[in-house]
This record gives C-alpha cells, sequence and structure tokens, in this order.
C-alpha cells in the first residue's frame, strides 16, 4: 500500500490569546502542534502499512517551521515527507491549498490518500474533499474505521453519520479523512525520534509545481478575508453559593422563565 | 466560473429518507432575505427520489421555485451522485449564490462540488449579508471561535458558503403559496458512483434530538462521578425536552458517545440554553459551546472555568442540585397544565 498523508501545523488554539487592543491574535509563545485530526490520519496509514507492508509519505504546505510537524509525523513511523514551502504559497484558501496539494501528490504513486477531517485552525473540513476532486478520486468523509483489501483493491469504511454510521466500499485510489475514535495514535519512541531525524524531507517550492506561480497562495484563492474581529465578549453572569438546593432551583427556574426558556404563567397568577 | 449569473440564490434542501432536515428551513429563511436584498428569486434544489412532496414545505418557507433531481441513485446521499447532479445543474443556470446546510453531509459534498464547478466556499457560516457592491459577505468563527473572519468571493461565481445548523431563523410559513416545480433530468450513471454503501447502522433513536438541532442542551461531565449517575442529566433533559450531551471526558471513557459530545473533537453547538452539569469547563470544551445564548453551570469548585462564561452558575452539590431541580421544573410544568 503507497499511503500519502496530508497534515497541517496548526497552532495551540487552547493556548491563543487576543490582544486586548489591536483584537489580533497573539502568536509569540504560542506551541504549534500537529493538527490532531492528523494525528489520527498519521496513525492508521502507520497501521495499514505495519498490516499489508508498503510506504507512508505524509506531505505538508506550510512555512519553514512547519517541518517540526513533519519530523513527529516521521518519528511516529512515516518513512518520508515532503515539504511545500513557499511564500508564493503563504495566505492560500481551502481551494488553493487542496489545488498545490494536488499538484505536488499527483507526481506521486498513492493508493490511500489520508487526510485529518478537519484542522483546528480553521475548522473547515473541506481540503480533504476539495483535494479528492482535484485528484479525481472517490472520498469518505469522516471515517471511524478502515479495512484495507489490497488483494481486491478495496477499501471498506465506517463513515460517521447524523444517525449513526454508513459502511462503505470503494475502490482504490481512495481519498479519506479521519476522526476521533479512529485509533488511539502512539506517542513517538526515543529510536523513533532519533530514526526521524535521518528521514528524508524532500522541500518543494513553487516553481518546482508550476511556470505561473499566481495559481497559489492568496493569488490563487478565489475567497478574501475582508477583516477579522474578535467576537463581543459575554456579558458577566451572576454564580451564587447553593445552601439550600430548592432556593437555588426556584432562581434557577426564575431565570429561566424571565429569558422565556420555560413559562411559568400559572403559576404567577395571584392564588 | 466567470461573473455572468442568472438571478439566483439556491438553498440545497437536505432531506434522509423523505424528511427534510431543520436546517433547510433555515436556510430559506436567510436565503429569502438575501434574494430580497438583491431582488432575485429564491430556488430549491431537493435532491433524492420520490421527494415531490417535500415542495410543499419548500415553498411554504420562502422558496420561489423548487429545482427537483430526482433519480433512484440519488435516493440516499453519495459525494459522488450529490456533487455530479448538483455541479451539473450549477454550470448550466449559474446561480449566484448557492447555501448548503454545514450538517455532515453537507460538509462533505459542498467542497467537493465547489472544486468540480471552480469557486470559493466558505465552511459553516454563523451569518450571511450582501454588501454594498451587491457580494456576498460571509462570517465565521476561527480559532474555535477566539476569532470572527467576514469572507467574500470578488470573482467566482457561484458564491457559495454552508451554513451552521440552529443559528439563522426560518420565516413563517405561508402554506397558501403554490409550489413551482422544475423538474431537472439527471445523468448520474451507476458507474459514476464509486462508492457503495454496504449497510446503515443506525445508532440513535430517530425521535432523540440532536445536539446540533436542539434548542436546550443538558451536557454532564466528569463531576458526575459514574456512569449510572448520567440518568439524573436524562431525567432532567427529558423535562425540558432538550437534547444530552457531554465533556470529553466521559466521551473517552465510554459513557456517551461521539456523536454527543460538545467541544474541539466533538460538536460545536449555539443553544438557546446550554446546562453544564459537573463539567469544570476546559477550553477544549468552552469552544464548542461559548456562543450558547444562556449557559447554566453547576459545580462544586468555584474556581471552575466554566463559571466564566456562565450566565448563571450554582456552586453546589450536582447530586443534591440536579434532582431539585428536575422536580420543581414537573412540578412548574405539571401546575401550568
Amino acid at each position: 500500500m503507497k499511503i500519502v498523508v496530508c497534515v497541517k501545523q496548526v497552532p495551540d488554539v487552547i493556548e491563543l490569546k487576543i490582544d486586548p487592543v489591536t483584537h489580533t491574535l497573539i502568536r509569540e509563545g504560542v506551541p504549534s502542534i500537529l493538527n490532531p485530526f492528523d494525528e489520527f490520519a498519521v496513525e492508521e496509514a502507520i497501521r495499514i502499512k505495519e498490516k499489508h507492508g508498503g510506504e507512508v509519505v505524509v506531505v505538508t504546505m506550510g512555512p519553514q517551521q512547519a517541518r517540526e510537524a513533519l519530523l513527529k509525523c516521521l518519528a511516529m513511523g512515516a518513512d518520508r515527507a515532503i515539504h511545500l514551502t513557499d511564500r508564493a504559497f503563504a495566505g492560500a484558501d481551502t481551494w488553493a491549498t487542496s489545488y498545490t496539494l494536488a499538484q505536488a501528490i499527483k507526481r506521486l504513486e498513492y493508493d490511500i490518500i489520508f487526510c485529518g477531517k478537519q484542522a483546528i485552525d480553521g475548522d473547515t473540513a473541506q481540503v480533504g474533499p476539495e483535494l479528492a476532486e482535484h485528484l479525481r478520486i472517490p472520498q469518505i468523509a469522516g471515517v471511524k474505521k478502515v479495512e484495507v483489501d489490497p488483494k481486491n483493491r478495496k477499501v471498506i469504511a465506517h463513515r460517521e453519520t447524523d444517525e449513526g454510521y454508513e459502511i462503505v466500499e470503494s475502490n482504490l485510489p481512495v481519498l479519506l479523512t479521519a476522526i476521533k475514535g479512529l485509533n488511539e495514535p502512539r506517542i513517538p519512541s526515543i529510536m523513533g525520534i532519533l530514526s526521524a531525524k535521518k528521514k528524508e524531507i524532500k522541500v518543494i517550492t513553487a516553481a518546482d509545481l508550476a511556470d505561473d506561480t499566481s495559481v497559489f497562495g492568496l493569488k490563487g484563492s478565489p475567497t478574501q478575508v475582508l477583516k477579522v474581529f474578535t467576537p463581543e465578549p459575554r456579558a458577566r453572569g451572576v454564580v451564587i453559593q447553593s445552601r439550600d438546593p430548592n432556593e437555588a432551583a426556584r432562581q434557577l427556574l426564575e431565570l429561566l422563565a424571565s429569558r422565556r426558556i420555560i413559562s411559568l404563567e400559572k403559576e404567577m397568577e395571584p392564588q | 466560473m466567470s461573473q455572468e449569473t442568472t438571478k439566483e440564490v439556491w438553498a440545497i434542501s437536505e432531506q434522509h429518507e423523505g424528511k427534510l432536515r431543520p436546517v433547510s428551513f433555515e436556510l430559506l429563511g436567510i436565503g429569502k432575505k438575501l434574494s430580497e436584498k438583491l431582488g432575485e428569486e429564491l430556488a430549491a434544489v431537493l435532491i433524492g427520489n420520490n421527494v415531490s412532496d417535500l415542495a410543499k414545505p419548500l415553498t411554504a418557507y420562502g422558496a420561489d421555485k423548487v429545482y427537483l433531481l430526482e433519480d433512484e441513485l440519488l435516493r440516499r446521499y453519495t459525494p459522488d451522485g450529490y456533487t455530479k447532479a448538483l455541479s451539473e445543474l450549477i454550470s448550466n443556470k449559474k446561480p449566484s449564490i448557492v447555501l448548503f446546510g454545514a450538517t455532515i453531509n453537507g460538509r462533505e459534498f459542498a467542497p467537493r462540488v465547489a472544486a468540480r464547478v471552480q469557486t470559493g466556499l466558505t465552511a459553516d457560516c454563523t451569518g450571511l449579508d450582501i454588501d454594498d457592491e451587491g457580494r456576498l459577505v460571509q462570517i465565521r468563527p476561527a480559532f474555535g471561535g477566539k476569532l470572527m473572519a467576514m469572507i467574500v468571493c470578488p470573482q467566482k461565481r457561484p458564491q457559495m458558503a454552508s451554513v451552521r445548523p440552529n443559528v439563522m431563523k426560518k420565516t413563517d410559513p405561508d402554506w397558501s403559496r403554490k409550489p413551482k416545480i422544475e423538474r431537472v433530468d439527471v445523468n448520474v450513471g451507476p458507474e459514476g458512483i464509486r462508492t457503495k454503501i454496504l449497510d446503515i447502522v443506525k445508532e440513535v433513536n430517530p425521535e432523540t434530538i440532536k445536539v446540533e438541532e436542539a434548542r436546550i442542551i443538558v451536557s454532564g461531565g466528569r463531576g458526575l462521578g459514574s456512569p449510572e449517575n448520567l440518568k439524573m442529566i436524562e431525567d432532567l433533559a427529558q423535562v425540558l425536552g432538550a437534547a444530552v450531551g457531554g465533556s470529553r471526558a466521559i466521551v473517552d471513557a465510554g459513557w456517551l458517545p461521539h456523536h454527543q459530545q460538545i467541544g474541539q473533537t466533538g460538536k460545536t453547538v449555539a443553544p438557546r440554553l446550554y446546562m453544564a452539569i459537573g463539567i469544570s469547563g476546559a477550553i477544549q470544551h468552552l469552544v464548542g459551546m461559548q456562543t450558547s445564548d444562556i449557559i447554566i453551570a453547576i459545580n462544586k469548585d468555584p474556581e471552575a472555568p466554566i463559571f466564566k462564561v456562565a450566565t448563571f452558575g450554582i456552586v453546589g452539590d450536582l447530586f443534591q442540585l440536579v434532582p431539585a431541580i428536575t422536580e420543581s421544573l414537573r412540578k412548574a410544568i405539571a401546575k401550568k397544565n
């Protein structure tokens, strides 16, 4: 099985703070991590390789420091990595990101492409399906179980739905996006971390993929961000200490009635 | 696709086993506002098989016309089938705007359609408007809701967005409106659908309220102590007609299935009322629920971060408080009836 996994380095959203004056993100001091959904994808790819043999290639598009995310994937057990990095790639929306990834991946051999369902910074869940379309291959998005049948060149996946899940079959090649529950990603061992440093990370620039680099990045993006702003802060609420549960319950009901969540009209009527 | 469009705003109406999802009506509500501002028509696009009955409610809730795409191969959603059917219709009719519900299926096939018709798509929007230049302005949260982004698609058409369920208001239905149905020939052959559904597993009782569609959610966390105590949460939810959710801790412990997890690796919700019971409020949980209208928190730890976002917080023993609240609600409702 030749498996390509697309990964993204993201800021640890939990640690992000907003500058109270400029209302912009403070990025300094915020650790960058491998997108958690991508960890499920990398882990599953490695497990498939361990079972059926083959190769796992991780691909990322991002600035120089995104190399750290690739090193983590290599330490987990991926075989080699491709780093798409160029100023021309910056500012890409999901269309341009998926297009750029497709230009690099179509030069590779692959049976399965894995992505995390979404990245925790943008939360769009669009790059996977858009990439599948650019490559003209079928997709199964949001999978929590995967079985590969190399002999018949098929996969069978459990895809999450609103009601439960579907068991879906597809011929190879196919693109799958991973959700929580697919597996428990391994923590890289010391040996893994040491061997990662010896593995290949191939750097690809915009000029390697196209003569006209205006198809990438901000220039190649159909959508544009007009502005970003911070949401209205929540009004400060009331916190009470409960000494008497019934009294606390009464106050709560009053609040729910005043906000029209429940109606206590009859109770309010004079006796 | 170029700027040349017909004067139509489209709402993709998602149906499942012949029933429209609630977000389909919400799309018509916001679609109506946008189409009126633009002086355009609002069309519902209905994909399935033997679903023409649904044209009537879609019309009552605001659709000026209904494109009906029926085929046995479209009875159940597949990314290939739905992408092909819709992309061909977009290429033929050239609408100015196409709106999808940001449901599991909507978010899987909208990007595929966008890539095929080569236009932009904005995910999971919570606000939509038309600016002075007649462009669709799309507002969506990013970075776990810490920032909001305002996005436009200046050149490519149609302008496409998926819209978060339970955010937009539906209009009051007018059942006197007569549906104007335009049947569309569909060219989806079996060879065009490359994924095959082998089996459908239902884990959710169809009567159960889904967290992403609920007006009220009652969620439990680690403070419940053990899975049997989830019963308290369910009883309270039942009295309120609410959906049941949970923190990552109790989902990871196997007390609740993943589709009921609220937070970063689960669902993002914004109901009218969110009750967090025995949930400390780790930021991973807060990003999934902090835009709810009213937040009520019950926790024994006065320092729990959940109290920072709570409209009303009660510091105390949930094992006493929750039954007392459930009982008072029961009485209040009984008295009213």
